[in-house]
């Protein structure tokens, strides 16, 4: 048997390892590891309440827009009040635009190099004179490097890479399109960006979040300059991302059956009115198959191999989480959340699976045309390829929503509803982010911080063994994954990547080690 | 290089009518670097980061990001861009200290956690886990350069931020120059810095050697003058116009602008190629280039609507300092 180590694991959000176990070309024990650490929550302690619609967006520079709207929910709860029509459809319209972003960016520049050949451009012949000078300049430093101490930087960042024979694709001009297409994601992913700051102020970190709503008045000429964007990245996202997640899903068709996982967990993607009813993709919780309703009061978080030395089996506002740098058996920084005994995956596939479940016509629509197109059943999409054409899907159907959020909007009117700071207060606020579901929770005393917690989307699905010993999500989604190679587990990173981790978010909890209210979602 | 000095600076810090490098800064550039036939490589390090400053960067409009990465610089290793895995990327750190290269910029994004290694681990070497503050000393001995991105780097940033109950820091967070104290090192701050920050030190690195740096080590191109002084409200403010609510029309200090306190050029050089900006979009500037964030003593963001009698007095517009001493609160805003 062969130990294997991917340390650390890059093109994802921070520090995050993997090791797995190799018997007969095949994992058959998996551990996932965090390997980062700050302690936000102790941070956030005493503080203005309003600082933390700032500060949190700090946890994650890849969805701070997500943690800004989370903690803006759970201050607008504090404070008693609700967002004004524009504040919401503000609000949806920054998260729309960095859903995009983040999901174009996660497919082209994070996880496209597991499969496209990017030597493949040393042997370009057409005539576009941005790839001939990519392929200058990559001969050019294969040439000028050779033999130096610096040799192995040659094609740097993209070289060195795990090498296989039948590792990348080799049809030659898939993988110059795909090559061409990394260059064009850039540029959209940052037309993306410019739609966020539009109404946000600026990106990543948004300035412009509020309770109550945001601070930029919606006037005609931020409209169209938003719609101008958008108009961009959606021709982007129907007519190139979805023909390239097809195109790599026809070549890589084992990949329908690998990175295996059931259990989903959604807090319902973009509020469709003020009181959190309604959601573009559904709230819920699809686990051994079948739908419920979500019950936050079911989450429980376990720490017998995470390093905090405090009690287990929690729910996450009344665990204690002592920071134990040295515990012994521990291998993360992640805790173990578990629904009602469960691990769940959250994030694209978990929101498609819920909204599809609770029959969602457009999700339906476009996952079923998806299908037929792969010519693969229902059961195919609990999988590494299910993951990335999620994020498509949702990428296609953002594009078309954020038109009828500009449509609603009340032009020139107030982008926020006014508060005060109350004495007291309590509030929650749940919110999607690209990688999955995301909860912020407050008590405010004396109108200051007394308590602040955040249950972030990665540490669900990366998060260890729990309690009993049962794998997490993303170490169970590794098992049976075959290992053609152990010095180069090419094959284990596309299952990790294909849940598009954050450990940045995943890792900051710290020491909350007094109760700070209890909530239900219903 | 083709650019005097003045012509240099002029371009970089945007006398010119769009604050974006200009078309003959780059020809400049392109000249300079074609007759140095090498690109510099850089090795950019994330430590205690959010990847934001990363992100940031991406967002680099003239030059575009893949312009800089096959044309003014060879990126060694970027932990979120790097085509290898594991053992596969971690070789280029392992090589660049095991064979004592000396020709490269480091980068490093995220403060330093010191309290324990365990905070903060990258990779392996001889089989053994090597962490953040190791790392930063085994390249940082040899670098030509060290450029400490963002806030958390430049200075500590949030994760250096002190508990308001016990004053101290949950991991020991530090910046870059506390664990290189004798290293000369430019900083690049904000939270994230705007990608020409970035870029245009790098590039003034690559062209003319060493920027002038104020007193907190920051290029004076970009952090010389006050978000105030060069702020769309300015006129607001003298003629004592303040917004009370988000969204309001006037200068947004009675919000908590930290405009008077924060060195950079925002207000004219805009997000995204002038899209938006932080006192623009009428929420106002939280003082994020500076090396007192977020923390600002112990008053946090909205420091200055928590000043005490002594300072209110002393505070120089006549409309400011009436308006701050009628906020009942003393400290909390609402909006």
């Amino acid at each position: 048997m062969a130990k294997v180590l991917l340390d650390p694991i890059t093109r994802i959000e921070g520090h995050l390892s993997i090791e797995v176990d190799v018997q007969n070309g095949k994992v058959v024990n998996a551990w996932s590891k965090g390997d980062m650490f700050r302690g936000y929550e102790k941070i956030l302690k005493g503080r203005n309440p309003v600082d933390a619609n700032q500060i949190t967006q700090r946890i994650c520079g890849v969805c701070p827009v997500s943690h800004g709207i989370a903690s803006s929910k759970c201050l607008d709860a504090a404070f008693k009040i609700k967002p004004n029509n524009n504040g919401r459809l503000l609000r949806n319209l920054v998260l729309g635009a960095n859903f995009l972003q983040s999901h174009i960016l996660h497919f082209y520049q994070l996880a496209a190099l597991d499969y496209v050949d990017i030597t493949a451009i040393l042997n370009y012949t057409g005539s576009d004179s941005r790839l001939n000078a990519v392929k200058e300049w990559a001969k050019d430093e294969l040439k000028t490097k050779k033999g130096r101490p610096d040799e192995i930087t040659a094609v740097g960042p993209f070289l060195p890479r795990y090498e296989g024979a039948d590792f990348y694709i080799k049809d030659a001009d898939l993988n110059i399109a795909a090559i061409a297409h990394y260059l064009k994601a850039l540029e959209i992913r940052m037309k993306a960006h410019k739609m966020v700051t539009v109404f946000g102020g600026r990106a990543p970190h948004l300035i412009g979040l509020v309770p109550g709503g945001v601070t930029q008045v919606p006037t005609r000429e931020k409209i169209r300059e938003y719609k101008k964007y958008l108009k961009e990245v959606e021709a982007f996202v129907n007519e190139i991302y979805i023909n390239d997640v097809i195109a790599v899903a026809k070549a890589y068709t084992e990949y329908f059956k690998l990175g295996r996982y059931t259990n989903f967990l959604s807090y319902g993607l973009f509020d469709a009115d003020n009181e959190e009813k309604k959601f573009m993709m559904e709230r819920g919780v699809f686990a051994d198959g079948a739908l419920s309703k979500l019950d936050t009061s079911l989450i429980k978080e376990q720490v017998r191999y995470a390093r905090y030395r405090s009690g287990s089996d929690l729910h996450p506002l009344k665990g204690q989480t002592d920071a134990d740098p040295g515990k012994g058996g521990a291998y993360t920084w992640l805790k173990a959340p578990r629904y009602n005994g469960l691990g769940m995956e959250v994030g694209p596939l978990a929101r498609v699976v819920v909204s599809y479940q609770s029959g969602n016509p457009a999700v339906k629509k476009e996952v079923d045309a998806l299908l037929k197109v792969l010519n693969a059943d229902i059961s195919a999409v609990f999988s590494v390829l299910g993951r990335h054409a999620s994020r498509a899907i949702e990428a296609k159907l953002i594009c078309g929503q954020v038109k009828e959020w500009l449509n609603d909007l009340e032009v020139g009117g107030a982008p926020r509803s006014t508060y005060e700071i109350p004495e007291k207060g309590e509030g929650e606020g749940l919110v999607e982010a690209p990688r999955g579901a995301l909860g912020h929770w407050i008590v405010v005393e004396g109108k200051k911080i007394a308590n602040y917690q955040c249950v972030v989307p990665t540490t669900w699905y990366c998060g260890p063994r729990d309690d009993r010993d049962v794998l997490g999500p993303v170490e169970q989604a590794l098992m049976g994954t075959p290992i053609s190679d152990p010095k180069n587990p090419i094959e284990a990173a596309r299952v990790v990547r294909s849940f598009d981790p954050c450990i940045a978010c995943a890792v900051h909890v710290m020491e909350g080690d007094r109760e700070i209210g209890s909530f239900r979602v219903s | 290089m083709t650019l005097d000095r003045r012509e240099f600076l002029k371009l970089m810090g945007g006398t010119a009518a769009v604050f974006t490098f200009s078309g003959v800064l780059l020809q400049g550039c392109k000249k300079a670097i074609r007759e140095a036939a090498e690109r510099t490589p850089v090795i950019w390090l994330q430590a205690q980061s959010c990847s934001g400053c990363s992100v940031s960067i991406l967002n680099s409009l003239d030059p575009d990001i893949a312009t800089v990465i096959t044309e003014y610089i060879s990126l060694n290793y970027h932990q979120t861009l790097s085509g290898g895995t594991g053992a596969a990327a971690i070789r280029v750190l392992e090589e660049a200290v095991k064979k004592q290269r000396k020709d490269y910029v480091l980068v490093v994004e995220g403060s330093i956690p010191t309290k324990s290694d365990e905070y903060c681990t990258i990779g392996e070497m001889d089989g053994r886990a090597v962490s953040a503050r190791e790392w930063v000393e085994e390249l940082g001995k040899n670098a030509k350069a060290i450029l400490s991105f963002g806030t958390c780097a430049a200075y500590g940033g949030i994760p250096a931020a002190k508990q308001r109950d016990t004053g101290d820091n949950p991991t020991g967070a530090k910046a870059v120059s506390d664990i290189l104290p004798n290293a000369a090192i430019i900083n690049v701050p904000g939270c994230p810095p705007h990608p020409d920050w970035m870029v245009g030190t790098v590039l003034y690195y690559l062209l003319k050697g060493m920027p002038e740096l104020d007193e907190y080590n920051r290029p004076k191109l970009f952090y010389g003058k006050t978000v105030h002084d060069q702020c769309e409200h300015l006129s607001d403010y003298k003629r004592g116009r303040f917004a009370k609510h988000w969204g309001e029309e006037g200068c947004l200090y009675l919000l908590g602008c930290l405009g008077m306190d924060s060195g950079c050029d925002i207000p004219k050089r805009k997000w995204l190629g002038g899209v938006n900006s932080c006192t623009g979009c009428g929420s106002g500037c939280i003082g994020c280039t500076e090396a007192a964030f977020p923390d600002y003593g112990k008053r946090g963001l909205y420091k200055h609507l928590m000043a005490g009698a002594d300072e209110i007095k002393n505070i120089e517009n006549r409309y400011v300092r009436e308006a701050v001493l009628k906020l009942k609160d003393g400290g909390v805003i609402n909006g």
